[in-house]
């Protein structure tokens, strides 16, 4: 049984990807997930100066969900090229470079720094709540806005596929992904988090979260994540990879996240719940499953959804 | 009432202070109704509601009451000092690895400054389990050492105390003594015990980073195993969110620590070097 992936000329291994904004801030951190089995890399949010994030608390937990409010905190340019030297240095998995910035023109700024370090794709972060604090709304709501920041990322990506990272809270996430490829995006990350939702402490009658409200994460959001994922599959008729992510717990989520159109998985919060080997686990049952369901191949799986009769 | 599942412990849940403790002029101690079934070593967020949420190591859980003692240094320390009993702090927790012992043993407990308020929860449970002490206890004076009073009333302790203006025991570290007294007591392998000291079978230490470098070379040096208690930026508390992962095996303190077995500490290749603020930017100790 075969879980490897060639996606866009660069090999994986295995599906299973770490998510942005999860574990992600150094270079050893992201060889000690790869120690754990995960097949590619996401970095936090780089940007072009240094980030301050938020106060905490900025994360918490249950079984059901997770809601964070970290507020995309990064150094700056000068460690992003440091971890990434290192990492690349030895390459034991591919790096996928996550970068964000509130014009067109940070995002440019970040993109033409990092593109000489040769990460093996970018990611374009139009989707993290935090948008909301800093311009009002996220970038990949707005049609023309999503197109024209992936077409400026895209003409100094030096060559290096852009996917473009997608927010659920949206009425046509199929749509905006078919006109975020059409302006140059070679794949689509979907999704970031949900939301944004608000947790209360009863006692003291206080949100919890120090930006009160945050990304809903967790095993809660999968439904909305592979309905997202199955969209944006049809809307770009199968043409582009999709890093599916949220809410992937388990081998079942990977392989469903992949029947709905997903070429590789991302995970994060779950690292919370089963461990840092997590990719490990999930790898191992997808190979159980696939074996017992006769797939030799995992790359058989992405898209073959069937449709219902009954969808009108 | 039912038992709270281990995952809702990444919930803060607010708890009202019983009892509000001055240890000495800049540190306090407060106690909490309610165990969280916190071992020693392992730490909790503490959250101010509408301020912020800092770690701090568990100073004792007893099964009925959970207390904490802070060094009054930051914006919410200094909130949480002013803090009276019925005011509100929320808890999350208890994460990461603690202090790992077996029953009977003779082991040494160094603390350097506020260090100290783990060490006595260790203190008290290894004694309890049957183990006889070593502790030794340091601060800058006389006035900053803590716990001493408790420390002196549990059995089966031997208790050393340096200062470094000399204000009381010995002048200079506490790492000095400890140098001594592994000098000075024969090993397992030795066979024969000299009679001032039975064998020591292993070092726990809590304090300042340089002290614990200093502690892992120590006890490298004479081949004696420890487990040292690392402290680095933390936000979530359960391995999500990456800020206290140490170069170069990446672990989290979070998880794989706080506490940290030396084998693994002299491997960390930022241990005694640097630490890593909120944004992960190097800041050299």
């Amino acid at each position: 049984m075969n879980l490897s992936q060639t996606i866009l000329g660069v090999q994986f291994e295995n599906p299973t990807i770490l998510a942005s904004g999860i574990l992600g801030i150094t270079a050893s951190s992201w060889r000690f997930v790869a120690e754990n089995g995960a097949g590619g890399i996401t970095t936090k949010s780089l940007w072009p100066v240094p980030h301050e994030g938020n106060k905490n608390p900025t994360m918490i937990s249950t079984p059901h969900w997770s809601l964070n409010a970290v507020g995309v905190p990064d150094a700056g340019p000068e460690k992003a090229t440091e971890e990434i030297s290192d990492f690349l240095k030895t390459h034991p998995v591919p790096l996928i470079a996550n970068v964000i910035g509130t014009t067109s023109e940070e995002f440019v700024a970040i993109t033409e720094k990092i593109a000489p370090l040769k990460p093996d794709f970018f990611e374009v972060n139009l989707s993290t709540p935090t948008f909301l604090k800093l311009v009002g709304h996220f970038p990949s709501a707005n049609l023309e806005e999503a197109m024209s920041i992936t077409s400026a990322v895209k003409k100094v990506a030096r060559g290096i596929p852009v996917f473009v990272k997608l927010t659920p809270n949206v009425p046509n996430i199929g749509e905006i992904a078919a006109a975020c490829v059409k302006a140059g995006a070679d794949g689509i990350t979907a999704i970031n988090t949900v939301g944004p939702g608000l947790a209360i402490d009863l006692r003291s009658r206080t949100p919890i979260l120090a930006a009160e409200v945050g990304g809903v994460s967790g095993p809660g959001i999968k439904p909305i994540a592979i309905r997202c994922v199955a969209e944006i599959y049809e809307k770009t008729e199968g043409k582009v990879p999709i890093i599916g992510t949220g809410g992937v717990e388990t081998g079942e989520d990977a392989i469903e996240m992949m029947i709905a159109g997903a070429s590789l998985v991302g995970i994060g919060t779950a690292v919370g719940e089963r461990g840092v080997d997590v990719f490990a686990k999930v790898c191992e049952e997808m190979q159980l499953w696939c074996t017992n369901e006769g797939v030799q191949n995992v790359s058989a799986l992405v898209g073959s959804m069937k449709r219902s009769s009954g969808k009108k | 009432m039912r038992q709270i599942p281990l995952q809702y412990s990444r919930l803060p849940k607010t708890y009202r202070i019983v009892e509000r403790k001055q240890e000495t002029p800049n540190v306090q101690t407060l106690t909490f109704g309610g165990s969280l079934g916190a071992h020693p070593g392992q730490f909790v967020m503490v959250w101010v509601p509408g301020v912020d949420e800092v770690p701090m190591s568990v100073a004792e859980d007893d099964g009925a009451v959970t207390k904490i003692t802070f060094f009054n240094v930051g914006d919410t320390t200094k909130v949480l000092a002013e803090m009276h009993p019925g005011d509100l702090v929320g808890l999350r927790g208890p994460f990461g690895t603690h202090y790992e012992w077996k029953p009977g043993q003779h082991n040494v407990l160094v603390a350097g400054g506020y260090g100290a308020a783990p060490m006595y929860f260790l203190a008290k449970e290894t004694v309890g389990s049957g183990c006889s002490l070593e502790v030794i206890i340091g601060a800058r004076s006389k006035e900053h050492l803590l716990f001493l009073d408790a420390l002196e009333k549990l059995p089966h302790v031997s208790l050393h105390v340096s200062t470094n203006d000399g204000s009381v025991g010995h002048k200079g570290c506490n790492t000095d003594i400890l140098e001594k007294l592994l000098e000075s007591c024969p090993r397992h392998s030795d066979g024969a015990k000299k009679k001032e000291c039975s064998p020591i079978d292993q070092v726990f230490a809590c304090g300042p980073e340089m002290m614990l470098k200093k502690i892992s070379q120590i006890t490298e040096h004479h081949e004696i195993p420890s487990q040292l208690s690392l402290e680095r930026y933390m936000k979530c508390g359960y391995g999500l969110c990456g800020n206290c992962c140490m170069d170069s095996l990446g672990i989290r303190l979070c998880c794989e620590g706080p506490v940290v077995k030396n084998d693994v500490c002299t491997k960390l290749t930022e241990f005694g070097r640097y630490h890593r603020d909120s944004l992960g930017k190097k800041h050299s100790f």
